[in-house]
């Protein structure tokens, strides 16, 4: 026993007070391009000590598509269809800047009833964004159940999508000049039921286990938190801006089809954090359902799309008769519409945030060039200056609170 | 009533009020679609941007875009659209510049230039002065090449694929099965560029129905040689053979021609 103290002598902090200090350098792990938690094919190149994220390189471009390049080999109608695969979790809110584009290039009218059903559609489709991105910032922070009862939700939407559309997911049922077809009664009926039903059941239900639940709480409260001027700066819109407390909703400040007919609350956060950001994407749902009841109601009857046959092709039945209806159908679907020589720059209110369209129009049948602004680009970038300080884990969690989808940041 | 797209009230006098404040700094505004788009100088772009945010209230910088117009002398565009959420107003500011004129960054005014300038270098070579972090952003590792300059083809000039050979991913030349084919829609009568086949004595007059050309004076044709006549030497005796129907011909003309058919009568 002497002899062993004797040797713990010379090895404790009174012989050398360095014992026990090993020098421990940063180190770079890699998150992703495959993970789970990544929402797509994001790298993220961190560099920890400990724990702690120290810096944090987001590499995007890993589902970069070309877009915008071949939208200046398409003509305008042709190029529509990409909206949709750009964020593939809210189609329509893609399609909604892009034909306002054109519209505006154009000073093209569109029908009452049109304009009510893209701002129906424009909300449904900003309740299946939610969900999906709902649903996964809770499995990213660990909650299982939520997710799979979101997505029942998310399935019901998408089964109106397909029969507004005919299509599940990529609709192209936003047109220049209005919607693509009309929709039926049964349909309008049937969401309205489910709007009052089968939506805010299953949806309260889901948020009533993770909202006020303690590890939910504990994974996103004070994570994150960014200040009104640094999401000002860092040119953060949509929830993210919201949530940082500026009430800033594009559908409110500058209304577009008739967001300015409709009645809704613009929820904004006072904690700047990820549970913030969280909440106004649940409060924002509640709001949708808000406009869509409205616009069930006040949706008038009457044309789905603009007379101006030198933009809107005619319909079937039409074409049967008049040989001047056939005539532009065929002009149409091959040489397509010229928009006058222009540049506009429309934003819109898409549920992840601004997504704008900087379309330059050369008085041809093509875009001379369509620059997409998404919203997830600015986002990921703030992601370096989020996580300073923070722990590996929070990565995910400041992921879900950011919405991200790759096919929209990457384009 | 117009078009249905995001309606932003026009502030009273904005315009002038922008004029004032970048004073010699501005070269051009236009006012176009209720858009306002100032263009500034390409030196004087950091004092704009920071005299636009902190006088004019444009807080947040919402995109960079580039524009490629191979004709022009600086044949890159930057627009930066700014907007102010205070004033509820959009507005585009503009410089133009080339591939080897750089454009000075505006990372120290708003960080989220940063990804939005390295977009515009990685898609059109545009140099930002002053960015510290220039590197490809969206396209792959080790691209080469700008893709949305408009002398970059649209199928690019590299394809890749896994090669069992060499278990990993080579990079070919772009074969295409089909030619890629680009068709232009452009209608001769309404401002098509180039001239159309066949079409080339049309030049300079004015689109629509060609005036005719006042009829010259009428000069004979004529010939000096055989050669200039563009008929060649007779290829084939058989040439030479009348038709039985020719209009009949003094035998002294007909008898060289041996195989020549003699006229009935004359037998």
């Amino acid at each position: 026993m002497a002899d062993y103290l004797e040797k713990l002598d010379h090895h404790t902090d009174a012989a050398d007070p360095t014992y026990g200090d090993t020098e421990i350098q940063n180190y770079t792990i890699n998150f992703g391009p495959q993970h789970p938690a990544a929402h797509g094919v994001l790298r993220l190149v961190m560099e920890l000590e400990g724990e702690i994220v120290e810096r944090c390189d987001p590499h995007v471009g890993l589902l970069h598509r070309g877009t915008e390049k071949l939208i200046e080999y398409k003509t305008y109608l042709q190029a529509l269809p990409y909206f949709d695969r750009l964020d593939y979790c809210s189609p329509l809110g893609m399609e909604h800047s892009y034909v306002l584009a054109i519209e505006k290039l154009l000073n093209l009218e569109v029908p009452l009833r049109a304009q009510y059903l893209r701002v129906f559609f424009a909300e449904l489709t900003r309740i299946c964004n939610h969900m999906l991105n709902l649903g996964s910032h809770v499995m990213d922070v660990g909650a299982m159940t939520p997710n799979l009862w979101l997505f029942e939700i998310r399935e019901d939407c998408l089964n109106f999508f397909e029969r507004a559309s005919g299509a599940r997911m990529h609709s192209a049922y936003f047109r220049p000049g209005g919607v693509h077809q009309d929709v039926p009664l049964k349909l309008l009926t049937d969401i309205a039921d489910w709007l009052d039903g089968r939506l805010p059941r299953l949806f309260e239900d889901a948020i009533s286990l993770v909202a006020d639940n303690r590890i939910f709480k504990q994974r996103n409260v004070d994570i994150a938190i960014v200040s009104k001027e640094d999401a000002l700066k860092w040119g953060f819109s949509g929830p993210m801006l919201r949530g940082s407390g500026i009430a800033w909703d594009i559908r409110k400040a500058q209304p577009y089809d008739v967001y300015d007919r409709v009645d809704f609350d613009v929820p904004v956060g006072t904690q700047y954090d990820c549970y913030d950001r969280f909440m106004v994407r649940v409060e924002e749902v509640r709001q949708s359902v808000r406009i869509m009841k409205q616009c069930l109601n006040d949706m008038p009857e009457g044309p789905i799309a603009s007379f101006d046959r030198k933009v809107v092709p005619p319909k079937r039945g039409e074409m049967k008769r008049s040989m001047e209806a056939l005539i532009h159908h065929f002009k149409l679907y091959t040489e397509g519409f010229h928009v006058p020589a222009g540049e506009v720059y429309v934003a819109t209110e898409s549920p992840k945030g601004e997504f704008g369209v900087y379309l330059v129009a050369d008085g041809s049948n093509k875009p001379y060039r369509c620059k997409i602004r998404p919203t997830a680009f600015s986002h990921l970038q703030a992601m370096d200056f989020m996580m300073k300080g923070h722990m590996l884990a929070d990565v995910t969690a400041v992921l879900g609170s950011m919405d991200i989808v790759f096919g929209e940041c990457d384009r | 009533m117009g078009h249905s797209a995001p309606k932003i009230a026009t502030i009273e006098g904005i315009t002038q009020e922008i004029e004032a404040i970048l004073g010699s700094m501005l070269v051009e505004t236009v006012d176009h679609a209720d858009e306002l788009s100032f263009t500034v100088l390409r030196d004087a772009l950091p004092q704009a941007m920071t005299l636009l945010r902190d006088r004019a209230q444009y807080q947040q910088l919402m995109e960079i875009a580039g524009v490629d117009y191979p004709d022009r002398p600086e044949r890159f565009e930057v627009a930066y659209h700014l907007l102010s959420v205070t004033r509820n107003h959009r507005i585009r500011v503009k410089v133009s510049t080339d591939e080897d004129l750089p454009v000075p960054t505006v990372t120290h005014i708003w960080p989220v230039a940063g990804w939005l300038e390295r977009e515009v270098f990685d898609m059109y070579g545009v140099v930002f002065e002053g960015n510290t972090d220039l590197r490809r952003i969206l396209t792959d590792y080790g691209f080469k090449g700008h893709p949305q300059r408009k002398d970059f083809p649209l199928t690019g000039y590299v394809e890749l694929r896994y090669s069992e050979e060499d278990k990993r991913v080579v990079y070919e030349p772009v074969k295409l099965a089909q030619d890629f084919r680009s068709f232009d829609f452009m209608s001769p009568w309404e401002g098509a560029e180039y001239i159309l086949p066949g079409d080339e004595k049309a030049k300079g007059e004015a689109p629509g129905a060609p005036t005719p050309a006042a009829p010259a004076a009428f000069t004979p044709k004529t010939t000096e040689k055989k050669a200039d006549t563009g008929a060649g030497e007779a290829a084939n005796k058989a040439s030479q053979v009348k038709s039985a129907d020719a209009p009949a011909k003094p035998a002294s003309a007909t008898d060289e021609g041996k195989g020549a058919a003699k006229p009935e009568d004359k037998a």
